[in-house]
C-alpha cells in the first residue's frame, strides 16, 4: 500500500492552493512536506482526509479513493488526520479525547489495548487522564492529538504542523516520538511542517512545496545537503 | 410555614418540567446552533399522541411511552429532512444564523396547523395516572399533589438516564464531541450527521415528556405548550444555554421563582416575573448561571 497522488488540483475560492501535484508516499516511510506559509501544505492534508473537496486529479491509499466520501469514512479505511493547531476537544477529558479516536472501532477491549500502547508512548497523558484537555500544556495537547489519532490504529497518519507554537525542546521530543512510531509499527506518515530542518531530520523522504507545486523531492538527507534548498528553506 | 413548604414543593415540580423543556432546547442549540421554536409544536404533537393512546387504552404509562417515541421520531425527522437540507445550502454568514430560526418558526406553524386539522381546536383533557388533588396531612390539605410528586420522580429518572448516556456511553461521548467540535469528531471517525439526528431525537423525547407531564393539570390545545416553550427558553438562557446541568438548574430556579411570585404576590404576575427574573440573571451574570470554561461538559 502506498499513498498515490496524481495531478491533484485544489482551489480555495479563487486561489489555486494545490496545482497539478503528483507524488508517491511509500509504505512505512516518514515523508515530510515542507514549504513556506501558504504553500498549500495544510490544504493538501485536508483534501486527503476528506475535509476539503478537490478540484481535479486523483489520490488513493491502497484501494481507497481519498477524494470520495466524508472524513469519517477515511478513518475507517485507515487514514487518520491530526489537523493543525493541537486538534483536541478542550471540553472533554484526556481519556474521553483518546476514547473518541477509537469509538468507531466498537470494541472496548481492542481500544483498551491501543490506549495502553498510546500511554506508553506518551506517559504524561497517563498522569492526566481525568483532567480536561484545556488544562494541558501546548506540548501535552499535541501529544493528545497524536495519541487520539493513533487510537484509530491508522495505516496512514497525516500530521499537520505538530511543532506549531511549541518550545524547541518539546518539538524535538514530539518529532522523536513520531520517528519512534514509524520505526516500531507499520504506520506510514505524511508530515507537513514549517519547521523544515526539524522535519527533514527525522524524515526518510522530503517534499518541498512552493505555491501548490513541488519545488524539490528526494531523500531527506539529500535535501538537507542541497545548498539551494538550504538557502531557500532551511535558512543557512 | 406550610405555605412555604408548599411553595417549594410546587416550585420544584413546576421547575422539573421547565428543566426537561430547557434540556431539549439546549441539546439542539449546542449541537446544531439552532434555536428550536418548533419544539413547542413537537411537544404538543407528542402530547396529542399521548391523548389519543390514553383515550383508547386508559393507560397513562403506555401513552407516555408512545409520546416519547413519537417525539423522538419527529425530532429525528425534522433534523433529517429539514435541518440537513438547510445546512447543505447555507454554511456560514448571517443567513446561517437566521435561516434555522425562520425554519423552526415555520415548522411550529405547520405542526400546529396539522395538529389542529387532525384533532380539532377545542381543548382536550389528558387523564393523570394518579390524583391531582392535594396531599392531606392531618386536617390540612396541601396544594402539592400525588401527581406533583410523580412529576418529580419521573423527571429525576429521566435526568439519571440522560446523565448515564452522556457520562458513560459511547453514544454520549459522540454526542458531546460532535457538539463541541464537529471537525475533530469527523476526523476521529464519528458519524457526525447521524449523531446530530440522534441528538434531535433525544431532545424531541425530552420535550414530549415535558409536554405530557404539563398537560393533565391544564388542558391540551394546538398551542397549549407555547408558554412552556417560553419558560423552557428562559430557563435555558438562565442556565447559560450550553450545559444540561445549567438547563436543570435554570429550570428549577425559574420554577421556584415563579411559584413564589404566584403564591406570595399574585398569579397574574407569573409570566411577567419570569422575564424579570431572566433580566436580573442576564444583568448579574450575562453568560448564565452555569457558564465559563467548565460549563459545556456539565
Amino acid at each position: 500500500m502506498s499513498l498515490i497522488i496524481r495531478n491533484l488540483t485544489v482551489d480555495h475560492g479563487a486561489i489555486r492552493a494545490i496545482n497539478n501535484l503528483s507524488f508517491i508516499v511509500e509504505k512505512r516511510r516518514l515523508t515530510a512536506v515542507i514549504g513556506a506559509n501558504g504553500a498549500g501544505k495544510s490544504t493538501l492534508l485536508r483534501t486527503l482526509s476528506g475535509l476539503n473537496p478537490a478540484t481535479s486529479g486523483k489520490a488513493s491509499w491502497g484501494d481507497h479513493n481519498l477524494l470520495k466520501g466524508k472524513a469519517e469514512k477515511h478513518v475507517r479505511n485507515g487514514v487518520s488526520h491530526v489537523s493543525e493547531g493541537k486538534s483536541v476537544i478542550p471540553e472533554l477529558t484526556v481519556e474521553e479525547n483518546l476514547d473518541l479516536g477509537a469509538l468507531w472501532r466498537g470494541s472496548r477491549k481492542e481500544s483498551e489495548a491501543t490506549k495502553k500502547y498510546v500511554l506508553e508512548l506518551f506517559p504524561r497523558l497517563g498522569e492526566r487522564l481525568k483532567q480536561r484537555a484545556d488544562t494541558l500544556s501546548g506540548g501535552e495537547r499535541q501529544m493528545l492529538a497524536i495519541g487520539r489519532s493513533l487510537m484509530a490504529k491508522p495505516d496512514l497518519l497525516l500530521l499537520d504542523e505538530p511543532s506549531l507554537g511549541l518550545a524547541p525542546l518539546v518539538v524535538e521530543q514530539i518529532f522523536q516520538t513520531i520517528r519512534d512510531v514509524v520505526n516500531s509499527s507499520s504506520v506510514t506518515v505524511l508530515l507537513v511542517e514549517q519547521n523544515a530542518m526539524g522535519a527533514l531530520k527525522i524524515a526518510d523522504i522530503g517534499v518541498v512545496l512552493n505555491l501548490g507545486k513541488i519545488a524539490a523531492i528526494g531523500p531527506a538527507a539529500d535535501l538537507i545537503a542541497d545548498p539551494a534548498i538550504r538557502a531557500a528553506y532551511l535558512g543557512f | 410555614m406550610l405555605k412555604l413548604l408548599n411553595t417549594i414543593l410546587i416550585g420544584l415540580s413546576t421547575g422539573a418540567i421547565y428543566s426537561l423543556m430547557s434540556i431539549s432546547l439546549v441539546l439542539v442549540w449546542r449541537s446544531t446552533r439552532v434555536v428550536n421554536f418548533a419544539q413547542a409544536g413537537q411537544a404538543v404533537f407528542s402530547t396529542y399522541i399521548a391523548y389519543e393512546v390514553s383515550l383508547r387504552t386508559g393507560n397513562f404509562w403506555l401513552a407516555l411511552l408512545c409520546a416519547v417515541l413519537s417525539g423522538a421520531l419527529l425530532g429525528a425527522f425534522i433534523d433529517f429532512f429539514f435541518m440537513r437540507m438547510l445546512f447543505k445550502h447555507v454554511t456560514s454568514g448571517p443567513i446561517r444564523a437566521i435561516a434555522p430560526v425562520v425554519a423552526t418558526l415555520g415548522l411550529l406553524g405547520i405542526i400546529r396547523s396539522a395538529v389542529g386539522y387532525i384533532w380539532g381546536v377545542e381543548v382536550k383533557p389528558l387523564e393523570p395516572p394518579v390524583s391531582t388533588d392535594g396531599i392531606r396531612i392531618g386536617s390540612e390539605v396541601l396544594p402539592f399533589s400525588t401527581y406533583d410528586a410523580l412529576i418529580l420522580l419521573i423527571v429525576f429518572v429521566v435526568l439519571m438516564i440522560l446523565t448515564f448516556i452522556f457520562q458513560r456511553t459511547s453514544l454520549g461521548l459522540s454526542l458531546k464531541a460532535s457538539a463541541f467540535s464537529p471537525e475533530i469528531s469527523r476526523l476521529s471517525g464519528v458519524r457526525v450527521d447521524l449523531t446530530r439526528t440522534v441528538g434531535w431525537a433525544i431532545a424531541g423525547a425530552c420535550g414530549a415528556i415535558a409536554g405530557v407531564l404539563a398537560t393533565p393539570t391544564s388542558l391540551l390545545s394546538p398551542n397549549s405548550l407555547d408558554i412552556l416553550l417560553v419558560f423552557g427558553f428562559v430557563a435555558a438562557v438562565i442556565g447559560g444555554l450550553e450545559s444540561m446541568l445549567g438547563a436543570v438548574v435554570g429550570g428549577i430556579l425559574l420554577g421556584l421563582g415563579v411559584t413564589f411570585i404566584a403564591n406570595y404576590v399574585g398569579s397574574t404576575l407569573v409570566f411577567l416575573s419570569a422575564f424579570v427574573f431572566l433580566i436580573i440573571v442576564l444583568l448579574v451574570k450575562p453568560a448564565g448561571i452555569i457558564s465559563g470554561k467548565r460549563s459545556r461538559n456539565a
